[in-house]
C-alpha cells in the first residue's frame, strides 16, 4: 500500500514538474498572442493576461505586414534561403565525392583543412571577413549573405561525408563499366542517394537561415534588404511603444516556424542530433 | 557559376575516352591521369570558399591584430602587441569575461533541466511526444523573435510582474533588464529558455539508444528507478553531456543575440562579441578588435582541444556501453 502511495505520488511530482515546464516555456509566447489582437489603447489599459475583446481583429497584422516591411522580408529570406541552400547541397556534396571517392595526392590534406575549419567559430573571424566580402563588392546585396551562408558551412560538408561512406562502391563502379562518366555517377547515382543527408542538412539551414540574425545585419543594413529577423528588429525603433505591433509581426515570424516543427517533426530532432553531434 | 556548368563535359568525355581503353593495358595511366584532375574539379568551389570565409580571414585577423589599422586607411602601422596588452587592461574589455560567467553558469542550470527532463521522458509518459515538443520548440524559435517575446514579458507591468503580483509576491518585482545587478540573470535565463530545448532533446535521444532488452534485464534484477538512472541511463549520456560542458565554456564566450536584441549591451550587459562588434565597426579600431577577436579564438581552440584530450568521442562511449552492458549482464546473472 505504501509503494503504492510512493509510486502514485512520483507519478504526481513528474506531471506537475512538466507541466511547470511546459508553461514556462509557453507563456511569455501565449502572451504575445494576446497582446497581438489587441487594440492600442485597450493594450495599454488591459493586463497582460486579460483577453482581448476582438480575436477577429487583424488590424496589427495589417500594420506589421504593410508598414513594417515584413512582404519585402519573406521574399529577401526565400531568396537568400532557396539560393544559400542549393548552394551548400552542392558543395557539401561536392567536397564528400572527391575525398571520399578518389585517391589523390593532397586528400589528406584537404580532409585536414575542412576539419579545421570546424575549429574556427565564424562569430570569431567577422572583424576580418567583413573586409573581405567589402573588397568583393557584395556588400549591402543579397549576395554577401548567400555567399557567407554557403561558404562557411562545414557541419553540412561534415554530414555528408560521414553519409557517402555508407554508400556503396560498387553502384558508382558498376555505372562506371556502363560508361557514365565522373560528373554523370555524382548527378544520377550519387546524388540520389544522398537524399537522407540532403534532406537533414535543408532542413537544419534552412532552420538556420530563417533565424540567422548577425549576418544580415552586418552586411545588408539597406532596408530594402530588410530578412526576417531584421526586419523584426527594426519593429522596435517606430513601434518601440506599440507593442500589439511588434506582438502581430513576432506571430507572422512564428507561424512558418511553427507549421514547418509540426509537419516535419521526426526529422527535425533526428537532424539536429546529426548536426550539434557531428 | 559557368565554372560549374562548363566542367561536367570536360570530365564525363576524359572519362568515356577512358573506359573506351578498357580492355588494353594503356588504360593505368589514362586513370591516374583523370582521377588527378577530377577530384580537384569537384573540390573547386568547395576549397575556394574555404580558403576565401575561413583561412583568409583568419590569417588578416592576425594581420590586423598588429597594426593599428580603422578599416578605412590605405596604411596599416605596425604596432607589435600594443592591442593585446589594451584588450587585456581596458577594464570595458576585462568585464565582458565577468559577464559571460553568468551565461557559463546558466549553461549548467540548463544541462541539469534537461537531463532532468529526458529522464523523465525516457520512462512511459502520457502524451510523451507533447512534451518533448514544448520543451523543444523554443529552440527552434527566431533569435529576434525571443528577444522581443521576453522584452514584453519582462517590460515593467508586464507579463512576469503580473503573474508576481497576482501570487501575492509584489515584493520581488525587479527592473528585469534595466537594473545592471539583475540583467544579467534576466539575460542568462532567457538564453536557458532558448537553448535548454536542443539539450533535452539530444540527452533524450542518447538514452533511447539504450536497448529496451537492457532495460528488462535491469527490471527483472529488481534494479529501481535510480539503480537504472545510476547504472544505465547515466553511462550512456557521458560522452554528449561531456560535450555539453565543454561547449559550454566557448558558447558562454560567444553569447551575441539575446543581449544585444534586448538591451543592446546597456546597463552591463555587454558579452565579448557585441564589444568585438562595437569596437571594430562603431569605433572603427578593427587592429584591437581583431586582437579580441584572436584572443576569443585562441580560447576556443585551446577549450576545444581539452576536450578531443579528455573526450575522445568514439571509443568513450562505447566504453561505457560495454561496461552498462557488462553490469547488467552480472546482474542477470
Amino acid at each position: 500500500m505504501t509503494r503504492r502511495t510512493l509510486r502514485a505520488t512520483l507519478a504526481a511530482l513528474k506531471y506537475l514538474s512538466l507541466t511547470v515546464a511546459a508553461v514556462a516555456m509557453m507563456l511569455p509566447i501565449a502572451l504575445i498572442v494576446i497582446g497581438a489582437f489587441k487594440g492600442k489603447r485597450e493594450f495599454l489599459k488591459s493586463g497582460p493576461f486579460d483577453l482581448p475583446e476582438n480575436w477577429l481583429d487583424f488590424s496589427n497584422f495589417v500594420t506589421a505586414f504593410t508598414r513594417g516591411g515584413m512582404l519585402q522580408a519573406f521574399a529577401n529570406t526565400s531568396i537568400i534561403l532557396v539560393i544559400s541552400v542549393t548552394g551548400t547541397v552542392l558543395i557539401g556534396a561536392f567536397a564528400a565525392y572527391a575525398i571520399d571517392r578518389f585517391e589523390f595526392r593532397g586528400r589528406a590534406v584537404v580532409l585536414g583543412l575542412f576539419l579545421l575549419a570546424t575549429l574556427v567559430p565564424a562569430v570569431t573571424t567577422q572583424v576580418a571577413t567583413f573586409q573581405i566580402v567589402n573588397s568583393l563588392g557584395i556588400f549591402n546585396t543579397r549576395w554577401a549573405a548567400i555567399l557567407l551562408f554557403m561558404g562557411t558551412d562545414i557541419v553540412s560538408i561534415y554530414i555528408f561525408l560521414q553519409f557517402i561512406r555508407n554508400i556503396p562502391r560498387e553502384l558508382d563502379e558498376a555505372a562506371a563499366l556502363e560508361g557514365a562518366g565522373h560528373f554523370r555517377i555524382f548527378f544520377q547515382i550519387i546524388l540520389p542517394m544522398l537524399k537522407p543527408a540532403i534532406a537533414t542538412v535543408v532542413i537544419i539551414k534552412g532552420i538556420g537561415i530563417y533565424n540567422e540574425f548577425y549576418t544580415p545585419f552586418l552586411y545588408m543594413p539597406s532596408r530594402d534588404l530588410g530578412v526576417i529577423s531584421t526586419s523584426l528588429f527594426r519593429f522596435m525603433g517606430p513601434y518601440g511603444a506599440q507593442w500589439e505591433v511588434i506582438c502581430a509581426g513576432i506571430l507572422i515570424v512564428l507561424i512558418p516556424t511553427l507549421l514547418a516543427f509540426l509537419f516535419l517533426q521526426r526529422y527535425i530532432y533526428s537532424g539536429f542530433a546529426a548536426g550539434a553531434t557531428k | 557559376m559557368s565554372t560549374l556548368t562548363q566542367a561536367p563535359s570536360k570530365a564525363s568525355t576524359a572519362a568515356g575516352e577512358g573506359l573506351t581503353e578498357e580492355p588494353t593495358p594503356a588504360r593505368r595511366p589514362h586513370r591516374t591521369i583523370r582521377s588527378k584532375a577530377t577530384p580537384w574539379l569537384f573540390l573547386l568551389l568547395p576549397l575556394t570558399l574555404l580558403g576565401l570565409l575561413t583561412y583568409l580571414p583568419v590569417a588578416n585577423m592576425f594581420w590586423y591584430s598588429l597594426t593599428d589599422w580603422d578599416g578605412l586607411d590605405p596604411v596599416k602601422n605596425f604596432v607589435g602587441l600594443k592591442n593585446y596588452v589594451n584588450a587585456f587592461t581596458q577594464p570595458a574589455n576585462l568585464r565582458v569575461f565577468y559577464v559571460s560567467l553568468f551565461y557559463f553558469v546558466g549553461a549548467f542550470a540548463q544541462m541539469g533541466l534537461a537531463l532532468y527532463f529526458a529522464t523523465l521522458l525516457s520512462f512511459s509518459t502520457v502524451f510523451r511526444n507533447m512534451w518533448k515538443g514544448l520543451l523543444f520548440f523554443p529552440y527552434l524559435i527566431n533569435g529576434v523573435a525571443i528577444g522581443l517575446i521576453f522584452n514584453n514579458f519582462l517590460r515593467p507591468d508586464g507579463g512576469l510582474d503580473s503573474l508576481l503580483i497576482s501570487m501575492g509576491l509584489d515584493d520581488l518585482i525587479l527592473q528585469w533588464t534595466g537594473n545592471p545587478a539583475v540583467v544579467n540573470y534576466t539575460l542568462a535565463s532567457v538564453s536557458v529558455w532558448r537553448y535548454m530545448g536542443l539539450n533535452f532533446v539530444l540527452f533524450l535521444g542518447a538514452i533511447q539508444s539504450i536497448g529496451a532488452e537492457q532495460y528488462e534485464a535491469a527490471a527483472l534484477d529488481g534494479a529501481n528507478r535510480w539503480q537504472q538512472f545510476r547504472h544505465l541511463i547515466l553511462p550512456s549520456i557521458r560522452p554528449i553531456v561531456g560535450l555539453s560542458a565543454i561547449l559550454a565554456v566557448s558558447g558562454a564566450l560567444s553569447v551575441f543575440e539575446i543581449p544585444f536584441i534586448m538591451t543592446g549591451g546597456a546597463n552591463g550587459s555587454e558579452t565579448f562579441v557585441i564589444r568585438t562588434v562595437h569596437t571594430a565597426f562603431q569605433l572603427n579600431h578593427v587592429g584591437l578588435a581583431s586582437a579580441m577577436a584572436v584572443v576569443l579564438l585562441l580560447i576556443v581552440l585551446v577549450i576545444t582541444w581539452v576536450q578531443r584530450t579528455l573526450l575522445p568521442d568514439d571509443p568513450d562511449a562505447k566504453a561505457a556501453r560495454r561496461a552498462a552492458r557488462r553490469k547488467t549482464k552480472e546482474a542477470g546473472a
